[in-house]
């Protein structure tokens, strides 16, 4: 370990705390899609469970960037953004075993939930979807004036959707505050994505659309903040997206019914080597900024935490069936408050 | 016969379509090196070779368009879309381009074109995904829509469909894939149009189609033990054209009907076979026609919402009470 002197500055002006914020995220991002994996093996979990393991790096990375007010939408493996924003692993439990207790009653099934107030949209699993939907939501942003930001994810596959192409280039036309980030995991399903698209870097698609794109190491878990800063600071002040690359990799199956056996023992053992949890450990441990042992004191925090919240709500009531009857349409009205009132009204 | 399963009666019409007919090719996601996300498409790449069984981009709109286009310059392209729930980005070109080339260029472009894939709701996959849609392309004329219930309707329909000169909606049951049922070895083709009676009655008709034949089926096993009732189970086979000869000539026989979808209610393939019905048989009926549907809500992801929400035997047995006026 370096001593005092030899401390080098923390880069993208982040403050030790932030490193410990960031570290605490990863983890909990792990460790809770290891527990659902579990209750899945248990039946408990049914439906679709799709892992991210081996890109929670750049999920919690960019997440990390935004700020209070800005809001963002997950896909299928962006937990780790959605925890990053406030999402409570309680919530994802009660989500994921359909209790009435859950954001959506029992409604909806894994991430498809969300809490606008505290800025994730997790909802519409057609691929692509969500970018003319985020661009809507960073359009008002700007109409009414307010310094906000929406960031939307989406797959390399998911970037072949003509809804990704509408609404980035929609988004990109109007200088709407939208940050982009396409996640380069290899796979769409188990198609590669040299049979999903022609170009080598997809951050290039940002050329038919003009604004800026970019490619980051999307296991380098300091660079993915620092290039969605830069990102969202520049939608901030009014001058417009930016499309960014996040190279990574997709180290389990498309979901838990898959067995992967597209994908070389190799390439995955290659990327494993790569994991960006362990070499943000390294990162920070090795330049002094924090201690093993406070990184074993997250660790610890965040079990404790996973058992507290799967204690809480493993015995949750399910919904009653007649509950699927209602809000279909909002009479009587549900909501009293719409969330997309002013920032600061 | 051999004894095989939905999925498989799926492949060998494919297999055999393909063989028959070298302009027959299969395109859409996951479709070739993956042999299908549901595995229907199981050693057609191998057999067929990259030109004949083409992985797509994640793009339905854009490969649904490119069947089309194919379709027009003389190949049979066949879309297979992952789930028709994911059909609904392609809906433009399936209803704007294919349905209606052949009306708008005066009856000179033919559109041989197949889209299909699996329907329906399968378990605890929540509102997007767990979705029947055939009345949304019924709706539209130029457009011929089918939905097997059994290995054997499958693998007939399925080569009716690839031989059609029309665009065909081919639904498949995702719950169907396992299920089984004998398939002879030799040639055989069913008619688009053509119901099927599943089991012959005398006292209630059961109109149904795709995984409501076995709901059906079983509603009439428990309403034979327990009440006595000869239902006669209708699977319509294909939803457009509808076949309203079979229907009438079952209702004429047992004067009361219940029409049974997986779909909603409101605007569904029943509210069709209604309004035939009482047109064509409407001095035959002993009590209006009463349907089970969907519940009129998006499909929840939770079991027990998703189960009160499915239509299931113990509606079709209520239904059918009433309509045989047992329930007071
Ligand atoms: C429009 C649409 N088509 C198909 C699907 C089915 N599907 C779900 S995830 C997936 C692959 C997504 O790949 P990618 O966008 O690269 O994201 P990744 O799974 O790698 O995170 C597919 C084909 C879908 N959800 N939406
Ligand atoms: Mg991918």
């Amino acid at each position: 370990m370096a001593t005092a002197a030899q401390i080098p500055p923390i880069p993208a002006g982040l403050a030790r705390e932030d490193l410990l914020d960031l570290y605490y995220y990863l983890q909990l991002t792990r460790a809770l899609e290891t527990r659902l994996t579990n209750l899945y093996r248990q039946g408990r979990v049914i439906g679709g469970l799709y892992s991210s393991l081996g890109q929670e790096g750049e999920s919690v990375a960019s997440a990390f960037a935004l700020a209070d007010g800005d809001v963002l939408s997950p896909l299928i493996r962006n937990l780790g953004a959605m925890l990053v924003k406030g999402a409570k692993p309680v919530e994802v439990l009660r989500q994921y075993m359909a209790k009435r207790t859950s954001p959506t009653a029992g409604r909806e099934m894994n991430i498809h939930f969300n809490d606008l107030r505290l800025g994730y949209l997790g909802q519409i699993s057609h691929l692509g979807d969500m970018v003319p939907v985020m661009a809507g939501i960073a359009l008002t942003f700007k109409l009414r004036g307010e310094p906000r930001v929406g960031l939307v994810y989406v797959g390399d596959g998911a970037s072949s959707t003509g809804a990704f192409h509408e609404g980035m280039n929609f988004a990109a036309a109007q200088r709407v505050p939208l940050v982009v980030i396409v996640e380069h995991n290899g796979y769409a399903y188990s198609t590669p994505t040299t049979r999903q698209s022609a170009l080598a870097r997809l951050a290039d698609k940002a050329y038919a659309y003009g604004i800026p794109g970019v490619t980051v190491d999307g296991n380098d878990v300091v660079a993915v903040y620092e290039v969605t800063r830069t990102a969202v600071a520049r939608a901030r002040a009014g001058e417009g997206g930016t499309l960014i690359e996040a190279v990574t990799y997709r180290r389990r199956g498309h979901a838990q019914h898959d067995d992967q056996r597209y994908q070389s023992t190799d390439e995955i053992a290659r990327w494993e080597a790569n994991d960006p949890i362990d070499r943000y450990v390294a990162q920070v441990t090795r330049a002094g900024w924090v201690g093993s042992s406070e990184l074993e004191g997250i660790d610890r925090r965040v079990q404790a935490e996973i058992d507290r919240a799967l204690e809480e709500c493993e015995d949750d009531p399910l919904p009653s069936p007649e509950s699927a009857l209602t809000d279909v349409y909002v009479t009587p009205s549900v909501t009293e408050e719409l969330w997309f009132r002013r920032l600061n009204a | 016969m051999a004894t095989i399963t939905y999925r498989d009666a799926l492949n060998q019409a494919l297999r055999e379509e393909m063989q028959r007919d070298d302009t027959v090719f299969l395109m859409g996601e996951e479709v070739g090196v993956y042999q299908g996300a549901y595995k229907v498409s199981r050693g057609l790449l191998e057999e067929f070779g990259p030109s004949r069984v083409v992985d797509t981009p994640i793009a339905e709109l854009s490969f649904a368009g490119i069947g089309v286009g194919a379709a027009m310059v003389g190949l049979r392209p066949v879309i297979e879309f992952m789930t028709w729930n994911f059909a609904l980005l392609a809906i433009d070109q399936v209803v704007n381009s294919a349905a209606k080339m052949l009306y708008m260029s005066g009856g000179q472009t033919p559109m041989p074109v197949v889209f299909r894939g699996p329907g329906g709701a399968a378990l605890q996959l929540g509102a997007q995904h767990s979705q029947a849609l055939e009345a949304w392309f019924a709706h539209v004329p130029g457009l011929k829509v089918v939905a097997p219930a059994t290995p054997y309707d499958a693998k007939g329909l399925l080569k009716s469909a690839i031989r059609d000169n029309n665009p065909v909606v081919f639904l498949e049951g995702e719950m169907l894939y396992n299920t089984k049922g004998e398939v002879p070895e030799e040639e055989y083709a069913i008619p688009l149009g053509s119901a099927e009676v599943k089991r012959a009655g005398t006292d209630v008709t059961l109109v149904c189609h795709s995984k409501t034949v076995a709901v059906a089926l079983r509603a009439a096993d428990r309403l034979a033990d327990e009440h006595g009732i000869a239902a006669e189970v209708v699977d319509l086979r294909t939803i457009r054209p509808l076949d309203v000869d079979t229907l009438v000539t079952s209702v004429r026989k047992t004067n009361r009907c219940v029409v049974i979808e997986e779909g909603w209610y409101f605007c569904g393939v029943g509210a069709q076979v209604v309004d035939e019905l009482q047109r064509e048989a409407f001095d035959h009926l002993d009590a209006p026609i009463l349907r089970v549907t969907q519940a009129d809500v998006p499909m929840p992801y939770n079991k027990l919402l998703e189960r009160a929400a499915k239509p299931s035997p113990e509606q079709v047995l209520e239904a059918v009470r009433r309509v045989a006026y047992l329930e007071r």
